[in-house]
C-alpha cells in the first residue's frame, strides 16, 4: 500500500480497502520507526490523525474532496504552518509557531491531505547536504537499502557498521528522505538552486521545481525571492502532476503568480518522434562522473532510438552561473534576513544594554555560520561603492544565462536533458570534509541556472549506480510548459522502470528495536 | 559649537519680501559673544527686529540660503501600502498590523491600487511626467520600528518625475499682490510608513506602535529652488492645499500626516554650493519657516566666526526655536538598495498604450485619472479673482483657512449684497472674530445665512454700517436670534423719515452755534463733526450720507 501511486491509494480509499485514519496510523508508525534518519523536525501527530477522522467522515459520506483526501504528506520546515513550529532548522525560528498557512500549504489541506510533519533541512535551506541545520543531518534511507548494503558487502574496503551512511543531498533532504521512507506521498520542498532535484536525484524521487510563478510562494520563508519555487518530490511523475494540479494557479498574496487557464492534466505520450530533445553540451564537464555520463548519453539514445530529434545545443553562459548565483543570493540573503532581530518572533539574546548590542547579540546565537557568511558577503555586494560592480554585473550575467536558454528552446528543441548531480549521494563523513560554500557551488552546478531563468525542470531516477545508489538525469522545459516537462518525464520513467527502493533490511533492523510491530504493513512494491 | 545666533533673525513675511526682492537673504552686522548670551534661549525669532532691507555694508559678502525639502504625505486611504490593514489615527497600539506589517517570514507586499492611483494623482496636480513603469526597492536599516529591517520604496525609477509646484508669496498687505513663485518637483515616490518608537527614558525601555508600519506615504522630493523659511513655508502650505484638494492626502501636520525635512545650505552667490544639513521633525508649517531660518542664520554664523558646517542632521527644538544636531543619526548610513524582488515593475497605462480588452480592475488608466482630477487650489484662486474682482491677496486668505471658502460660497450664495462687501465682511470681520477666538470656521456662531441676511440689511440700507457691526456681534453671542429680530429689537433701522431727520440737524446746528460758525468759515472737518452729533442724537440710526446733505442744504439755505 505504501508504495502505491496516488491514484492507486485515492482508490483504495474510495474503495474502502484502507482508511484514511489506518493509512495514517501506517506513516505515523513507519515515521517512528525510520525516526534516526532525522527526516522529521516536527511530526504533527495530532493534527494528522484529526485530519484523517476528517478525511474518513467524507469517505464514508461519500465526500471525497479528490485525490489527495486523505493521503499523507510531508512539508519542509520552511513553509508556515499555522499553529505548527516552523523552525528552518535554526536556532533563530525554534519555537517559532506562525499564526498562518503558506498558500501550498493551506492548498494541500484544502484538498484534504494530511500533514504528516515538517521534514528537515539545510539551516534557512542553505547548503546541498541537509547536514547545516541545527537539528542534525539527514541520512539517505537508501543508506539502509538491500541493493546498496548487498553491493556493499561484496566490497572488502566497505566497512561495516552505520558510520558510513550517505547524505540526502539538500536542502530539502527531509522532505527527500520522509518521502523515499514511505513516510508520505508526496512532500513539499524550496529549490533556489537545486534543493529539490539535488536531494530527489540521491534519493531516487521524482523532484519537481516548477516554472516561477506557477505556484505561490507565500509562506515560504525565503532564500532567493526571485529564484526560490516549491518544489514537489514524490516517487512518481503522476504524484508530482496531481501535487501540482493542486498547487498551481495565481494567489493574490504573491504578486509574482500568473494565473493558468485550463487544469493540469497529464496524458500519456505514445509517440515522441514528434520531440526535440537538446543535450547542452557544456553540461559535460569533467567532474561529471563516468557513471552517470554513461547513462546520459544512453537515455539520449534511448529518446533518438524510439523516433526523437536528439541535437547538441550551447548554453554558453553556464560556466558564469555558480558565481553570480553567490552574489545574487548572498545579496537577496542579507535583505531577507534583516528582519530576524529578535523583536517580534525567534529567539532574542539575553543582553539588554541597547538595542543594536540585542540585535548583534541575537543573530550571532541565531544564526549559524553559513547563514552568517551569506549575510555578510551580501551586504558587501550591496554596498553602494560595490553595487555596480557585483549586484548589476550579476544581473547582467544573469540575463545572460537566461537568454541561452530562450536561444535553445528557439532553435527547436521541447526540452533540455541533463544529469542532475556529478555523482551518487556520497557518505556523510565524505561530505563534511568540503565546507558548504564549496559543496553548494559543486553540487548545484547543473540544476542552479534553471533558477536563474525562471524554468521548469524535474529530476527523474533512472538507474542504480555500481554502489547500488540511484543516479537520476533532469529534464528541463520551457517556462511555463509544465505540462508538457512531465510529460516527456512520465514518458522516460516509463522507459526506465528504476526500481524500488528495498528497505526490508532497514525495517528488520528497526523491528529489533521496535518491538511487536507488525512491519508487514510495509508491503513494498515488487 | 558656537550659541545658537538668532540676531539677524528677522520677521518671516518681511523678511520673505528680502528673498523676493533679491534672490537671497541679506545680512547685517557681526555677532559678537556678549550679544549672542543675551540671546541665547529666547524663543523665537520673530522677536528679532528685522535688518535685511538694508543693503549689505561696504566688504561684506552676500549670503545665499539654498532650501530643498523633502516632503512625506500619508495617502489617504482605507487599507495600507502593501498589505490589507485599516489606516486610522490614534487607533489602540498595535491594532492595525497584519502578519506582512510585522514582517513575519514568508509574507510578500501586494501593491494597493488606491495607492498609486493616488500617487499619479498627485503626478498629475504637480505637472510631473507620470513614468509608465517604475521599481520598487528596498532601502536597509535596523530601527525597532521598521520590523522588516528594510522600507520598501522607490530609489531606481519613482512613479512621477520632472514636476513643478507653484505658490505665491505676498508683496505685502497693502498692495494686496501676490507674486508667484516656482519650485521644481523632482519626483514622487511610493514607500512605507515605519511604525513609532515611544521611548520611555525611565524604565530605558523602547515602546513599539506598529499600526503607522506600512501606510502608503508618497515622498515628494522638491529642488533646491527655495531660499528661506518663508517661501518654503507657503510651497508646503501650497502643497498641502493641494492634496487637500485632490484627497490624495489629509496632510494634517499635527497628525504626523505631512512631514517635512528640510536640506540647508549657505554659500556666497556665484561659488560653490555649501555643505549641507538636514533638518527634521518639522511638525508644524510655522516650525517649519522658523527652523529653515535659524538653520540659515546659524550657518552664516558659523561661517563668518570660520567655522565649519557639517553634513548632519539636526532637529528642530520648538521651545528653544533652534536646531541641534542629531548624535544618534551622525554616522552616514548605507542603505544598500536593492531591488524588491517580491513585486514585478508596476506598469501604468494611458488611452493610446491601454491593452485591449484589458480588466479595467487590473489596469490602471492616467488618462481616466486625468480627467477625474478635481479643481486645484490655484484655479480656484484665479476664478475668485475673476468672478468676484477680489484681490489675489484676499482669494489666498480665503482657501488658506479651512472652510472659509465654503463659507464665503454660501454666504454669497444668499446674499444680494456686492461680492466686494462680502469678502471685506468675511475677511476682516468673520475672520477677525475667529481669530480672536482662535475658532476653525466650523465652530463659528455665525451661519452663512445669518451673514447673508445681515449683509442684506446693510444692502438694501435697512442699517448703517456701524448697525451692522452691532448686529453682527449680536449675532456671535449664539442667542439663536436672526438679524432681523435683533435690528428689530435694538431698534437700529436706518431712520427713513426725512422730515424727523432734517428736524434732528435743525436742533444740532441750533445747539452748536460754534461749530456752524467753523463749517460757514469754511473749515472742511467741521461738517463731519455736526455729522456726528446728528448720529449721536438718531442713536446711530441715521444714514450719515443723508445727513450730509440735509445739513449741506440747511447750512447754505
Amino acid at each position: 500500500m505504501l508504495g502505491q501511486t496516488l491514484r492507486e491509494v485515492s482508490a483504495a480509499l474510495k474503495q474502502g480497502q484502507i482508511t484514511p485514519t489506518e493509512l495514517c496510523q501506517k506513516c505515523l508508525s513507519l515515521i517512528k520507526k525510520t525516526k534516526f534518519l532525522n527526516a522529521y523536525i516536527t511530526v504533527s501527530e495530532e493534527v494528522a490523525l484529526k485530519q484523517a477522522e476528517e478525511s474518513e467522515k467524507r469517505y464514508k459520506n461519500g465526500q471525497s474532496l479528490g485525490d489527495l483526501d486523505g493521503i499523507p504528506i510531508a512539508v519542509k520546515d520552511n513553509f508556515s504552518t499555522s499553529g505548527i513550529e516552523t523552525t528552518c532548522a535554526s536556532n533563530m525560528l525554534k519555537g517559532y509557531v506562525p499564526p498562518y498557512n503558506a498558500t501550498v500549504v493551506q492548498k494541500l489541506l484544502d484538498q484534504g491531505a494530511l500533514l504528516m510533519g515538517k521534514t528537515n533541512l539545510d539551516e534557512f535551506a542553505m547548503g546541498s547536504g541537509s547536514t547545516d541545520g541545527v537539528f542534525g543531518p539527514v541520512k539517505n534511507p537508501w543508506s539502509y537499502s538491500k541493493q546498496y548494503r548487498e553491493k556493499r558487502k561484496q566490497n572488502p574496503h566497505s566497512e561495516s557498521g552505520d558510520s558510513d551512511w550517505l547524505i540526502t543531498g539538500g536542502s530539502s533532504g527531509g522532505s527527500a528522505a520522509a518521502v523515499s521512507a514511505f513516510t508520505c506521498y508526496a512532500a513539499l520542498g524550496s529549490d533556489t538552486g537545486g534543493s529539490t532535484r539535488n536531494p530527489a536525484a540521491h534519493c531516487g524521487l521524482v523532484g519537481f521545481k516548477p516554472s516561477y510563478g506557477l505556484i505561490s510562494r507565500h509562506g515560504l520563508i525565503p532564500l532567493v525571492n526571485s529564484m526560490d519555487v516549491p518544489g514537489i518530490l514524490t516517487r512518481y511523475v503522476d504524484d508530482a502532476a496531481i501535487v501540482l494540479g493542486v498547487l498551481a494557479g495565481h494567489d493574490p498574496k504573491d504578486s509574482t503568480t500568473v494565473p493558468i487557464n485550463k487544469p493540469l492534466v497529464l496524458s500519456s505520450l505514445e509517440d515522441v518522434s514528434k520531440l526535440c530533445i537538446g543535450i547542452p553540451k557544456e553540461y559535460l564537464v569533467p567532474e561529471l562522473s563516468s557513471e552517470i555520463q554513461s547513462l546520459w548519453s544512453r537515455a539520449a539514445d534511448l529518446f533518438e532510438s524510439e523516433g526523437a530529434k536528439v541535437i547538441e545545443v550551447s548554453l554558453p553562459h553556464t560556466s558564469y552561473s555558480i558565481v553570480c548565483y553567490h552574489v545574487l543570493c548572498t545579496s537577496e540573503v542579507a535583505s531577507n534576513m534583516a528582519r530576524f532581530d529578535g523583536l517580534q518572533y525567534g529567539h532574542r539574546c539575553d543582553i539588554d544594554v541597547s538595542t543594536e548590542a540585542m540585535y548583534a547579540a541575537t543573530r550571532r546565537e541565531g544564526f549559524n555560520d553559513v547563514v552568517r557568511g551569506r549575510i555578510l558577503s551580501g551586504n558587501f555586494f550591496l554596498l553602494k561603492e560595490n553595487y555596480e560592480n557585483y549586484f548589476v554585473k550579476a544581473q547582467k550575467v544573469r540575463r545572460l544565462i537566461a537568454n541561452d536558454f530562450v536561444n535553445a528552446f528557439n532553435s527547436g528543441v521541447d526540452v533540455l536533458l541533463t544529469p542532475t548531480t556529478l555523482s551518487e549521494a556520497v557518505p556523510y563523513l565524505e561530505f563534511i570534509k568540503e565546507d558548504n560554500r564549496t559543496r553548494s557551488a559543486q553540487d548545484d552546478i547543473f540544476t542552479q541556472a534553471v533558477n536563474m531563468a525562471g524554468l521548469p525542470a524535474v529530476n527523474i531516477p533512472i538507474a542504480l549506480s555500481n554502489q547500488g545508489l540511484p543516479i537520476g538525469l533532469q529534464f528541463i522545459g520551457r517556462a511555463f510548459c509544465d505540462q508538457q516537462l512531465l510529460t516527456v518525464a512520465k514518458w522516460f520513467e516509463k522507459q526506465v522502470q528504476f526500481p524500488v527502493i528495498q528497505l526490508q533490511e532497514l525495517v528488520d533492523n528497526c523491528s529489533a528495536i521496535l518491538e511487536n510491530e507488525k512491519l508487514a504493513s510495509v508491503s513494498l512494491k515488487q | 559649537m558656537a550659541a545658537p545666533m538668532l540676531r539677524w533673525g528677522c520677521r518671516g513675511r518681511r523678511w520673505a519680501l528680502a528673498c523676493v526682492d533679491g534672490g537671497s537673504c541679506h545680512r547685517r552686522g557681526a555677532p559678537t559673544g556678549s550679544t549672542s548670551n543675551r540671546i541665547r534661549g529666547q524663543s523665537s525669532v520673530a522677536q528679532q527686529p528685522l535688518h535685511t532691507a538694508q543693503k549689505p555694508r561696504k566688504g561684506e559678502h552676500k549670503w545665499a540660503a539654498v532650501v530643498g525639502l523633502e516632503i512625506h504625505a500619508q495617502i489617504s486611504s482605507n487599507s495600507k501600502l502593501f498589505s490589507g490593514s485599516q489606516v486610522r489615527f490614534s487607533a489602540p497600539p498595535n491594532s492595525l498590523v497584519s502578519f506582512f506589517d510585522a514582517s513575519l517570514p514568508g509574507t510578500l507586499p501586494v501593491l494597493n491600487r488606491r495607492c498609486v492611483e493616488a500617487a499619479v494623482m498627485t503626478g498629475l496636480a504637480l505637472n510631473c511626467h507620470i513614468n509608465k513603469k517604475s521599481l520598487f526597492d528596498r532601502k536597509h536599516y535596523f530601527y525597532a520600528d521598521l520590523p522588516a529591517g528594510y522600507q520598501i520604496t522607490q530609489h531606481r525609477l519613482p512613479i512621477a518625475v520632472n514636476g513643478s509646484l507653484t505658490y505665491g508669496i505676498s508683496a505685502g498687505k497693502e498692495c494686496g499682490q501676490v507674486i508667484p513663485k516656482m519650485v521644481r518637483v523632482k519626483q514622487i515616490q511610493l514607500e512605507q510608513d515605519s511604525g513609532k518608537s515611544l521611548h520611555d527614558d525611565l524604565r530605558s525601555q523602547t515602546l513599539i506602535d506598529l499600526n503607522r508600519a506600512g501606510v502608503g506615504l508618497l515622498e515628494v522630493v522638491l529642488e533646491p529652488d527655495l531660499s528661506c523659511g518663508e517661501e518654503a513655508a507657503t510651497a508646503v502650505r501650497e502643497l498641502q492645499l493641494i492634496l487637500q484638494a485632490l484627497g490624495t492626502s489629509q496632510a494634517n501636520m499635527a497628525e504626523g500626516q505631512l512631514r517635512v525635512d528640510a536640506n540647508i545650505s549657505v554659500h556666497h552667490p556665484g561659488e560653490p554650493l555649501g555643505v549641507r544639513t538636514e533638518v527634521k521633525n518639522l511638525n508644524s508649517i510655522r516650525f517649519l519657516a522658523k527652523a529653515i531660518d535659524y538653520e540659515i542664520q546659524r550657518q552664516i554664523s558659523e561661517l563668518e566666526n570660520g567655522g565649519e558646517i557639517l553634513n548632519e542632521t539636526r532637529s528642530f527644538h520648538e521651545k528653544l526655536g533652534c536646531t541641534v544636531s542629531m548624535r544618534d543619526k551622525e554616522a552616514k548610513q548605507d542603505y544598500r538598495f536593492m531591488p524588491e524582488p517580491n513585486l514585478p515593475p508596476l506598469l501604468l497605462y494611458d488611452a493610446t498604450s491601454l491593452p485591449t480588452g484589458a480588466d479595467p480592475q487590473q489596469v490602471i488608466n492616467i488618462d481616466q485619472i486625468r480627467e477625474t482630477l478635481p479643481e486645484l487650489p490655484s484655479v480656484t484662486r484665479e476664478r475668485l479673482v475673476q468672478q468676484y474682482g477680489m484681490l489675489p491677496e484676499h482669494s489666498f486668505t480665503l482657501l488658506n483657512e479651512v472652510g472659509l471658502l465654503e463659507f464665503f460660497q454660501n454666504v454669497m450664495k444668499e446674499t444680494r449684497a456686492e461680492p466686494k462687501k462680502v469678502t471685506s465682511w468675511v475677511l476682516n470681520i468673520f475672520l477677525g472674530y475667529l481669530k480672536q477666538e482662535n475658532l476653525a470656521v466650523s465652530e463659528s456662531p455665525v451661519t452663512p445665512s445669518a451673514l447673508a441676511e445681515l449683509l442684506d440689511l446693510l444692502d438694501s440700507r435697512t442699517i448703517s454700517s456701524s448697525a451692522a457691526k452691532q448686529v453682527f456681534e449680536e449675532l456671535w453671542k449664539r442667542e439663536g436670534k436672526t438679524p432681523g429680530q435683533i435690528v428689530s429689537e435694538k431698534q437700529l433701522e436706518l431712520m427713513q423719515d426725512r422730515g424727523a431727520l432734517e428736524q434732528f440737524c435743525y436742533s444740532v446746528m441750533k445747539d452748536h452755534p460754534q461749530v456752524v460758525m467753523d463749517v460757514k468759515k469754511g473749515n472742511p472737518r467741521a461738517i463731519n463733526k455736526l455729522i456726528g452729533l446728528v448720529r449721536k442724537a438718531t442713536l446711530n440710526r441715521a444714514d450719515p450720507a443723508v445727513i450730509k446733505e440735509i445739513l449741506e442744504k440747511q447750512l447754505s439755505s
